[in-house]
């Protein structure tokens, strides 16, 4: 019972503030509503016993990507709003319809599925407890390669960066 | 009805079709990219709920490494959006036509 209220809840806030990004006039408003749709993500990590990634998604996410979005958004002075050139040849109801199709074609899915297959795989009890401890032990042991290549990929994104904004000599 | 790992997986879904609908519609370069971040969120999303499913936590490894390249594409893209902006001072995706697409 409480699992689903919170599971409720948590879906109608992830939805209603990620609807809220998306038709919200001022951009500052949409970034606003994204940190408050990346916390509710981290609370339904939370809700899901992934404990060390609700973490790293306040860390990461609602501090880190979101502060770099309200500094362009206050970089970028909007004279003409983007909204307002119309161009002729966007067709935004077929948008919004193929995508309701994608719904409700992942949803049929989805159910198709869940009606067939256990709603818990029996598994073995891991090896040590904590989650942190096992995303550790997964992350340097099997996974250690990516983690460096993931490194290597930031220090690549970051120069990029840099290179990209900063104005041409 | 308890509450299943399968719940989450329709609402990452539904989260998913909010950002392919945010990327279609708006026009402003600015909320596509917070649209995108909806999306990766998502997938996200899914991947703890398998991870859920399955009583393993590789799901959660592999939802790390999303949120690093997530993380990566906001500089990058960010970056180039400001280049763009300074050359067309304007953020509507239907004037990107500089390479005449």
């Amino acid at each position: 019972m409480l699992e689903a209220v919170a599971f409720y809840g948590l879906a109608a806030l992830i939805l209603g503030f990620g609807l809220m990004v998306v038709t919200a006039r001022s951009a500052v408003h949409s970034v606003v509503f994204l940190v408050l749709n990346f916390l509710a993500v981290a609370v339904a990590y939370v809700v899901l016993a992934a404990e060390f990634l609700a973490v790293i998604q306040v860390l990461v996410y609602a501090g880190g990507i979101v502060v770099l979005y309200l500094f362009v958004v206050m970089l970028v002075n909007q004279k003409r709003a983007p909204e307002a050139h119309h161009d002729p040849h966007r067709k935004s109801g077929l948008g919004v319809m193929l995508a309701a199709a994608v719904l409700a074609e992942v949803t049929a899915i989805v159910v198709y599925t869940a009606s067939s297959s256990p709603a818990s795989v029996p598994t073995p009890p891991p090896a040590i407890a904590g989650n942190t401890e096992q995303v550790g032990l997964l992350l340097y042991t099997d996974y250690l390669i990516p983690f460096e290549v993931a490194s290597m990929l930031l220090l690549a994104a970051m120069v990029g960066a840099i290179l990209f904004a900063r104005k041409a000599q | 009805m308890p509450i299943t790992p399968y719940h989450y997986l329709v609402l990452a879904a539904a989260l998913f079709t909010i950002g392919v609908i945010g990327v279609m519609v708006r026009r402003n370069i600015i909320i596509l990219f917070m649209s995108i971040e909806l999306m990766l969120n998502a997938v996200n999303l899914n991947l703890v709920a398998f991870s859920r499913l399955y009583g393993h936590v590789v799901g959660q490894v592999f939802a790390l490494f999303i949120v690093a390249v997530a993380a990566a594409e906001a500089a990058v893209g960010l970056g180039i959006l400001l280049a763009f902006y300074r050359n067309k001072e304007t953020l509507n995706v239907d004037e990107v036509n500089l390479l005449r697409g």
